[in-house]
């Protein structure tokens, strides 16, 4: 059967990953390609790296980098940040991105991700969504998490998906940061509400957090994280084993 | 020199790279004398079937691919390009395939249990059928990285590999020169590169 994926997400601002890393036997702890790299080898399944540039120039940079990434990192990548465009699909696929994640452009215009999926088929459109509980109701942000859009979030998903986002990526405001686990009563409705794969974000804090959210929601595809692995408080060979140890399917 | 067949479809950047990654000489062309001094040819693809089909041939590459193959010439077909060298697919309608190996190419959705989902998309394991030089420097229940919706059935001989999803999924076939891999051997990390590594072992 397929495995779990886990997935580290790197963020990264002109060229270079912000709140670099510092592992062993990495001599440049804000390349992203020793980076990559690096996750890469330790058996990270997929990584995607966020594009938080706000120049175009710090926008072509990091094209130049993924293709950097790309020839030599050979499992699947995502790029997400500034897609508001078709172009902005066609500028990171043509670099070597497999998926694209949109988020605050697809809020901005609905219609991305019809028109995305028609061209490049469902399984390149993941749709990337921040959420927050509002008087007891999830609605999705924007902005990185700033502003309240309004919307419903279980209901923007289906929306989404039903136009044919391949993969939804669900980052809880509500956890993430805390280090408590992941919002796995988000989880489970979007789980429920949807077909494709859920990729879960938000709240990791150790290696348990993530035995937790396979067990308990068995339909949850992936795990995302960014600074519970930077730091080092989650290495991916010993979650990948523990998971294994615990009967959940990764690759090894 | 190996060269990757290009007829307008996808995306073949990793593709590439993965080659030049393990040393061999990759192209992207749709050059026929290319084509006809290359060593092997991969046959790449993503997207509808009919259009993909209908790409190749505006571009004359299924002529050329059935005499190359004819010639002896090893061809690996990936993903939508193993599913192309089929008989006939069914992917929104029916579609001829290049017919280089008997079988053809159905939606898994209506075989599958409700729980799964369609895409069939992330890593699953290999379980090697048949000896292969493809196979050469993997090992079997080795995982790779599959996306797809569709699989080849009905030819049962060619398999040499298949996948578990709820049923039995082919993965991988060989008709004698001509090879092909459901999965993406680009984005398959190490299992990946010790395919293609394999595949251009063949003389």
């Amino acid at each position: 059967m397929i495995a779990k994926r886990i997935i580290p997400c790197l963020d990264v601002r002109d060229g270079r990953v912000v709140k670099g890393v510092n592992f062993e036997g990495i001599t440049d702890v804000s390349s992203p390609v020793e980076l990559g790299r690096f996750y890469s080898d330790v058996g990270a399944d997929e990584l995607v790296f966020y594009d938080i540039t706000a120049s175009a120039q710090g926008r072509a940079i990091f094209t130049d980098i993924l293709k950097e990434v790309a020839k030599t990192i050979f499992i699947p990548l995502t790029v997400g940040g500034g897609i508001n465009t078709l172009d902005d699909f066609e500028r990171v696929l043509s670099c070597g991105a497999d998926k694209v994640s949109v988020n605050s452009g697809a809020i901005r215009n609905p219609s991305l991700v019809e028109a995305a999926a028609k061209r490049y088929g469902d399984q390149c459109v993941v749709i990337s969504v921040d959420v927050k509980r509002v008087d007891g109701v999830f609605r999705v942000f924007a902005k990185g998490g700033r502003e309240n859009t309004g919307l419903e979030a279980v209901e923007w998903i289906k929306r989404c998906v039903d136009s044919g986002a391949g993969e939804v990526v669900l980052n809880s405001i509500d956890t993430d940061g805390v280090k408590k686990g992941f919002d796995l009563e988000m989880l489970d409705a979007v789980c429920n509400a949807v077909d494709v794969p859920v990729i879960a974000s938000g709240g990791a804090g150790c290696i348990d957090d993530f035995v937790a959210l396979f067990k308990t929601l068995p339909k949850v595809d992936a795990g995302l994280a960014a600074s519970v692995f930077h730091f080092g408080e989650v290495s991916i060979k010993e979650l990948k084993k523990t998971l294994h140890d615990n009967g959940i399917e990764v690759r090894l | 020199m190996t060269v990757i067949i290009d007829y307008g479809v996808g995306n073949l950047f990793s593709l590439k790279s993965s080659f030049a990654h393990i040393g061999e000489e990759a192209v992207v062309s749709n050059d026929i004398k290319t084509i006809k001094k290359a060593d092997r040819l991969v046959l790449p693809g993503v997207g509808a079937f009919g259009d993909a089909a209908a790409l190749l041939r505006m571009h004359g590459m299924d002529e050329v691919l059935r005499e190359e193959a004819k010639s002896g010439k090893a061809i690996l077909g990936i993903c939508l390009g193993m599913q192309m060298l089929f008989t006939k697919s069914y992917e929104y309608g029916e579609h001829n395939g290049l017919d280089l190996i008997k079988g053809s190419v159905v939606p898994m959705q209506p075989l599958l249990p409700k729980e799964l989902k369609v895409p069939h998309i992330g890593w699953n394991e290999l379980n090697i059928r048949k000896e292969n030089a493809l196979f050469k420097y993997i090992n079997e229940k080795d995982r790779v990285y599959f996306v797809h919706s569709f699989f080849a059935t009905d030819c049962d001989e060619a398999v040499i590999s298949s996948t578990e999803y709820g049923i039995t999924l082919t993965a991988a076939v060989a008709k004698d020169n001509v090879m092909g891999t459901q999965f993406h051997p680009e984005k398959s990390g190490n299992v990946g590169l010790n395919i293609l590594r394999g595949f251009c072992e063949i003389n």
